[in-house]
């Protein structure tokens, strides 16, 4: 059974990284597209952005990181997110991130990366898609 | 859990079989906990501070935290758990935010459904959490059997404007942030307001949640009058209010998709008393 | 036509005091043509609105700049950020710099180190020399600075809620090379009030925060007088998308926090107040930027005298550093990148600043590469040595534009300061999220113009070009964790543990009252205690702070 709310999404910092100008933006641009953003802040761990994902039963997580450490970060949030039993939730990641570490992290179960300069009409709809992906219940 | 609130939120049919299912026993035995106050007061602060204090106890706790809805987008950011991540891998405290979607009525509804899903599951206090500013705020406040309104020094005439409203439907004022200037006063002004006109004075307690002070207190206090409610028939008498107020917020969460297509489909004219037309259309439902 | 007296006697006092002291760096400054370039230009009878407003250089309220001959005297300090992992490899880095002819260091830490994490805390995960040098324990200082010796070189730390700690190893690090403290010159960012609205790394509540900065006041006044204890700065602010006036008077509303609650535990203004500090971003609005140095100045200096009474010259002064805005660079076309950080630091020189750093054009992707930060360098030598800027003081003063711009950003954050005071103080302002609203909501627009194509940025909403050349990228050594965590483990097998122990102990019970810490601090840091073990004493005694969001 699912039906995660369509406009529902949590955004996320994982790590310590505390640059949260880019999240903030992110969030308040799908605020403004019609989305219920869940905001955890800076500084999460991955259990904990995915316990509070599970508990709002978001259709989507969008997480960011702007120090470098998103090779381990992201796939560790797609991990708990598991663990959590919710892998069905879309994980979608945006910061400075190299083209190689992208492949990777697609890889890794991350579905979409977005990085500086990316439109944010194009972050909307990749949310938005992301959303609908959820199977219904 | 959090699925089944989304279900109840979005009127899913199984929302049906969900809500007919639930624990009617634990879901009156459980203390509901209204906190209201202005933005910035620290009600999310508090709440978090209450929350480490009950588990202290190992008791289940749920939150539901309203946060409002953009009126233009529709969209909403719902930042209340970035105060209580500290709690975010704990199983036993069970959060949902709830945006209040430009709604008239419904928010009672979901936000009902939501508590009495948590206690259903084992919580044995719930806190709601909801600015002080609007209709559909205070509607949801009627759901709490205890409500507290959080002030703060130095939030402006705050105590000006919520005389009205607020201070009416508390039923403990929580002075907080009393590590800062101008606690002391706000909490003697608070006093003299309460006292004016009333038998029976409201209380005023003092925390700083940032630091835990003054929520052991709280709670006590809480406690105590949550029993003299139970001794009473008070609580009985608000968890009445609260039902219908319920019931009345189901029907109009029902109803209002039916008469919107009936009225579109009706291509009325554009003459013509609407007030009179509506009248008809509920009659022949 | 006579000379005004006034200019006079600037003449005779503020600048002949200083060129007996400093000669200018040439005799004679001169054009193509051979010709002299004047030293300053004011207009050829200033009036009491001149006198009040702009007044001479080196001369109350500065707005012309802080020293009489500015660059013609001395260059402005060329200083690149840099930290590379590992203490070792930064160390090779600040070896090239050096050798390179940048004037002073700077040292970019982790964000483990940032925020008082061991690189084995399950916090520090992914993180480990991910956006600067690892420090643990001293040992790691004591690599950092193998070799450069601590007497010559002045450094500057981006080091704030653990700054205490940092500080010390830097001083014991001085002591174990024969340098006495009073010869120990550089600057610790030290400015936590911005970190809850900017940065993020914060650790303690405000209060205690203040407390720590106070305390490492104090003992900088006694024991390394050469050294800025605070770099107030508005960059971060900047970098986190505020405007140029928000950017000016959030800055200096943390100044007078800082100010104001140091008087409180009772230090003397004029002894601390000369080594405060700032740092200011230069992003590409070049006149903007220029009226913003100009009017930053003129604001603190006024701001210090009728509030705080503030009388030794020194007290007054705004000195400042700056760095090029990281978040104009773009990851498209980088090259473009090198222009922007030009137009950005001729903002910066046109506007005084004391030392500068140029962003390298790949640094929006990763840490640079040796090459481009030599670009970097390169930008700042042009204009000090070919662009003829820094031959005449504050060329742009008494253009309509400019003086008017000036005035306006002068008032408007200083309309902002006053109404921060009005809500009851920057701590207060900082708790109910108004200095974060405002930021974001500046931030918000702003990128929404750049969304709609109203903002153009070249290369990413105009002008775009089919790029598939990926410019080479310096990458952290995956393995640096690992020996990270292997050399803590090394230092903490090979140190007195139970004198650890023992100093450990008693940093808390100093904590737990008001005693000034510093010197707890520096005894735990001697003994090799590490980073992590002293944060965690003081986070069990003042408690962490908790984002709002
Ligand atoms: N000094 C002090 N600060 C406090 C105290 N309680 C909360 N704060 C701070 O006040 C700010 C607002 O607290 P919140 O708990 O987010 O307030 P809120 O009422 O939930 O705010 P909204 O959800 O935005 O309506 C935070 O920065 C808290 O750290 C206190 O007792 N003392
Ligand atoms: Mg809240």
């Amino acid at each position: 059974m699912g039906t995660a709310q369509r406009n529902r999404v949590l955004i996320g910092k994982p790590g310590l990284d505390g640059h949260d100008r880019g999240a903030k933006f992110i969030a308040q641009a799908l605020r403004d597209a019609g989305f219920e953003v869940v905001y955890t802040g800076i500084r999460r761990s991955p259990e904990e952005i995915a316990a509070a994902a599970v508990q709002e039963d978001v259709a989507a997580v969008g997480l960011s990181s702007l120090s470098g450490a998103h090779m381990r970060l992201f796939p560790a949030v797609v991990e708990a997110l598991k663990k959590a039993g919710a892998p069905d939730i879309p994980v979608l990641g945006g910061g400075v991130i190299p083209e190689e570490d992208i492949v990777a992290l697609k890889e890794a179960g991350i579905v979409e990366i977005f990085t500086p300069g990316t439109p944010i009409d194009t972050i909307i709809s990749a949310y938005r898609a992301a959303c609908e992906k959820q199977p219904p219940g | 859990m959090g699925r089944a609130i989304s279900l109840v939120e979005n009127g899913a049919e199984s929302a049906e079989i969900i809500l007919a299912s639930l624990d009617e026993d634990l879901i009156s035995q459980a203390t509901i906990l209204g906190i209201t106050g202005p933005p910035g007061a620290g009600k999310s602060t508090l709440t978090n501070g209450i929350i480490s204090q009950l588990r202290q106890s190992r008791k289940r706790i749920g939150i539901v935290a309203v946060d409002p809805s953009s009126p233009i987008s529709g969209g909403a950011i719902l930042g209340d758990r970035i105060r209580m991540m500290q709690h975010a891998t704990d199983q036993d405290v069970v959060m949902r935010s709830m945006a209040t979607r430009g709604r008239l009525g419904g928010l009672c509804a979901t936000a009902g459904a939501a508590v009495r899903i948590m206690a259903s599951c084992g919580c044995s206090t719930i806190i709601i959490e909801t600015v002080g500013v609007g209709q559909s705020e205070m509607d949801i406040i009627s759901l709490a059997d205890i409500t507290l309104l959080v002030l703060a020094p130095g939030l402006g005439d705050d105590i000006q404007a919520m005389k009205a409203g607020l201070l009416e439907v508390a039923d403990i004022l929580v002075v907080n942030k009393a590590d800062c200037r101008g606690a002391d006063t706000l909490a003697m002004d608070l006093e003299a307001v309460t006292r004016k006109g009333s038998a029976e004075p409201t209380q005023v307690c003092m925390t700083v949640a940032t630091e835990g002070k003054g929520i052991a207190e709280l709670l006590e206090r809480i406690d105590t009058l949550d029993s003299a409610h139970r001794d009473s028939g008070e609580r009985q008498k608000r968890r009445r209010g609260a039902h219908d107020q319920e019931v009345l917020d189901w029907c109009l969460e029902i109803l209002r998709p039916t008469l919107k297509s009936e009225i579109t489909k009706r291509k009325l004219p554009l003459l013509g008393d609407p007030r009179r037309k509506a009248k008809e259309i509920l009659q022949e439902q | 036509m006579p000379k005004h007296p006034k200019l006079t006697e600037w003449e005779e006092n503020e600048l002949a005091k200083s060129l007996n002291r400093f000669p200018e760096r040439k005799e004679k400054f001169t054009n193509h043509g051979g010709e002299e370039i004047p030293r300053l230009g004011t207009p050829e009878s200033p009036d009491d609105a001149y006198l009040e407003k702009l007044s001479f250089p080196g001369k109350y309220p500065y707005t012309r700049g802080v020293q009489p001959t500015m660059y013609r005297g001395r260059l402005w300090t060329m200083r690149q950020y840099a930290g590379f992992s590992s203490a070792a490899e930064s160390n090779k880095r600040y070896r090239f710099l050096l050798e390179q002819g940048t004037s002073g260091l700077s040292v970019a830490f982790d964000l483990p180190t940032q925020i008082g994490y061991d690189s084995d805390d399950p916090m520090s995960l992914g993180e480990v020399g991910k956006v600067g040098v690892a420090i643990d324990s001293l040992a790691d200082m004591e690599t950092l600075f193998d070799q450069i010796p601590l007497g010559k070189v002045s450094t500057s730390m981006t080091i704030n809620s653990p700054a205490a700690v940092l500080l010390a190893m830097y001083v014991a690090v001085g002591e174990k090379q024969g340098v006495a403290p009073e010869n120990i010159k550089g600057t610790i960012q030290n400015d936590v009030l911005k970190e809850y609205v900017a940065r993020g790394t914060y650790i303690f509540p405000p209060k205690p925060s203040l407390r720590l900065i106070t305390n490492i006041f104090q003992w900088c006044s006694q024991n390394t007088p050469a050294f800025n204890t605070i770099s107030i700065s508005g960059y971060h602010i900047r970098e986190a998308g505020s405007t140029a006036v928000q950017e000016v008077a959030f800055t200096l509303a943390n100044g007078c926090t800082y100010v104001q609650t140091a008087i409180d535990a009772g230090l003397e203004l004029d002894i601390f107040a000369r080594r405060l500090a700032f740092f200011f971003n230069a992003s590409s609005d070049l006149l903007e930027e220029v009226a913003k140095f100009r009017a930053a100045r003129r604001l603190w200096a006024r701001l210090m005298k009728d509030r705080f009474g503030a009388r030794d010259p020194a007290s007054l002064m705004l000195r400042f550093h700056t760095q090029t805005a990281g978040n104009t660079l773009t990851a498209q076309q980088i090259d473009n990148n090198i222009v922007r950080v030009t137009i950005q630091a001729l903002a910066a020189v046109l506007g005084g600043t004391q030392s500068l750093h140029t962003n390298s054009k790949d640094e929006a992707h990763s840490l640079p590469t040796e090459e481009s930060v030599r670009t970097a360098l390169r930008t700042q030598q042009v204009l000090a040595h070919e662009s003829g800027v820094a031959d005449t003081i504050d060329p742009l003063a008494g253009s309509y534009y400019i003086e008017s711009l000036t005035d306006k950003i002068e008032r408007e954050a200083l309309a902002l300061i006053d109404k921060i005071d009005e809500s009851g103080g920057v701590v207060k302002c900082i708790e109910d999220g108004f200095i974060q609203r405002q930021i974001e909501n500046a931030a918000y627009q702003y990128q929404m113009e750049i969304e709609r194509g109203e903002r153009i940025i070249v290369g990413v909403n105009k002008f775009q070009i089919q790029e598939d050349k990926k410019p080479p990228l310096l990458r952290v050594n995956p393995e640096v964790e690992k020996t990270q965590v292997a050399k803590l483990d090394g230092v903490k097998n090979n140190r007195n543990n139970q004198q650890v122990t023992n100093l450990l102990a008693r940093l808390e019970t100093a904590a737990q009252g008001s005693e000034n810490l510093m010197p707890y601090i520096y005894d735990c840091v001697k003994e090799y205690a590490t980073l992590g073990e002293i944060c965690n004493v003081l986070r069990k005694v003042f408690g962490e702070y908790k984002d709002r969001g």
